[in-house]
């Protein structure tokens, strides 16, 4: 008897972990992540503190460009797919909580400050969608209409911004848009335009206060302080570039607020083999470090005292670390080939590096800048911890 | 699934043998890494679909009305003004007339590992 009920305990344990929704035990979720499965239209569910995976959600579409934002509570991930999917997943559950199509081809997203709205920014059809975060259901719709001709512009560097906002560049309009969702059926929006050729991505400090985008065709950046933005869009570093001759650019730099340390922005050179480092509130150029290669992302760790730096084919294989406080790189690591994407842990101590070719990521400690432990991932591209709930302009 | 995703890994690799009657293609194994290089490189940017992102859909449909050779001129030099760089530094002219060869006619998924 006694033997039966175990042989049945057994058959249940297996069924339901076949089925991949055993009954979720109690636990918080501010150690976890997820790994994006860029090839496989999947996610890897993983737990920081024990360095290991514990599930995988599979079904979420194209992810050759998928990026993550996370509910407030720190339990939802909202996966943005190149193929306009958006899909909330339930990380205590291991499942997907709700998936829709909201457009043909988005690039990612952002979730506002009170956390009731989700926001993809898209390239086809070009605008920002904006939806309840509970129920996917769409709130809010802005076409980037630009020019007297009706076209649509690709959205690039959705970020939100306190006051239930979010501010857009747009890629082919060269405007930079802030939209007001206070009132979430009306949002108020405000056009800059003429800010500078074809911003490529941006950021939202890390207080909220100011936004910056990239410019890729052409040299500097735009700054606008969301404080005053009456004052409108101010250029900045505008003879970055003009030094030399820039390389070809293999893959587009990414910006975010990660790239704070230390009073300084760190910012990856568009076609140059340089991270530039720019004083905050003065605004100038301190500082350019040379580096291995061309910067996709340059990540400040969260205190701020290292930087660590990708780098786009062909010098994909290497990340390089930077001291802030020297500006020097102190190591150069090779975590394998094509690493796409880097993710600290909430507090620093650990970084996970996604290596796509050797379909692996590494977990490496911050201060010895050894590697601690590897995970198997299929294809793994980008990496998101569910400490971005709580940061501003993640 | 598995098998499915073999079974267009073998046909697409029949296909590739049988239009391989050019005899300047790429070897076998450079052949590979073109595949691997289009869907996760290229499609950084044309998404690993080739459906289209911030660069344009490379699907055939979407290039039927463009001449190969301004195709592998695309590859080689880029394209001025846009953000397609030239490529010319990593890929060779036999490398560029391939990929123009099977974005025509259907690129290539890549193999299963």
């Amino acid at each position: 008897m006694m033997r039966f009920a175990h042989t049945l305990l057994a058959a249940a344990a297996a069924l339901s972990a076949l089925a991949g929704c055993a009954t979720p035990t109690m636990r918080g979720t501010g150690d976890l992540g997820v790994i994006i499965e860029r090839a496989s239209g999947r996610v890897q569910l993983v737990d920081t503190s024990a360095r290991a995976a514990f599930g995988s959600v599979p079904g979420l579409g194209d992810l050759s460009h998928a990026s993550v934002v996370y509910s407030r509570d720190a339990r939802y991930a909202f996966v943005f797919g190149r193929d306009g999917g958006l899909t909330k997943v339930d990380l205590l559950n291991a499942r997907i909580e709700r998936r829709i199509v909201q457009s043909g081809n988005s690039i990612g997203g952002a979730i506002s400050q009170d956390g009731r709205l989700v926001a993809a920014a898209n390239y086809q059809p070009g605008g920002v969608k904006v939806f309840d975060a509970n129920s996917l259901e769409l709130v809010a719709d802005i076409p980037t209409v630009y020019g007297s001709s009706g076209a649509r512009s690709k959205v690039v560097g959705l970020a939100d911004a306190p006051g239930n906002r979010f501010v857009f560049s747009l890629f082919d309009a060269d405007e930079i848009w802030v939209a007001d969702l206070s009132q979430p059926a009306r949002p108020q929006v405000q056009k800059f335009s003429a800010v500078g050729r074809a911003p490529y991505d941006g950021l939202v400090t890390p207080d909220g206060r100011y936004y910056l985008a990239g410019l890729f065709g052409e040299d500097g950046v735009v700054l606008l302080d969301l404080w005053k933005p009456e004052r409108g869009m101010r250029r900045i570093l505008n003879d970055y570039g003009k030094r030399g001759e820039k390389l070809p650019v293999y893959k587009m730099p990414h910006l975010r607020g990660w790239a704070i340390a230390n009073g300084r922005a760190y910012l990856p050179g568009v076609g140059r083999h340089e991270v530039l480092v720019v004083e905050l509130t003065s605004w100038r150029e301190i500082a350019r470090i040379p580096v291995q290669g061309q910067p996709v992302f340059v990540m400040a760790r969260p205190d701020g005292r290292q930087v660590w730096v990708n780098f786009a084919i062909p010098n994909n294989g290497t990340v390089q670390v930077i001291d802030a406080m020297s500006n020097q790189i102190i190591r150069t690591l090779a975590p394998g080939r094509a690493v796409l994407h880097m993710e600290f842990t909430p507090r620093g101590e650990a970084v996970w590096i996604s290596a796509r070719d050797d379909h692996r990521v590494l977990v490496y400690d911050t201060r010895t800048l050894e590697p601690v432990a590897t995970l198997p991932a299929e294809n793994p591209s980008g990496i998101f911890f569910s400490a971005r709930a709580a940061r501003i302009g993640f | 699934m598995r098998h499915a995703r073999l079974a267009v890994v073998v046909a697409t690799a029949l296909a590739i043998t049988t239009a391989r009657a050019a005899a300047d293609d790429p070897q076998p194994s450079r052949e590979r890494e073109l595949v691997r290089l289009v869907r996760q490189d290229c499609g950084a940017c044309h998404g690993m679909t080739l459906k289209g992102g911030l660069g344009p859909a490379l699907l055939p449909d979407a290039l039927r009305d463009k001449p190969a050779e301004s195709l592998r001129a695309t590859i080689l030099r880029g394209r001025p003004g846009t953000a397609m760089p030239p490529w010319q530094g990593m890929l060779s002219e036999t490398d560029a007339d391939w990929i123009v060869k099977y974005l025509l006619a259907g690129f290539p998924r890549e193999a299963v590992r």
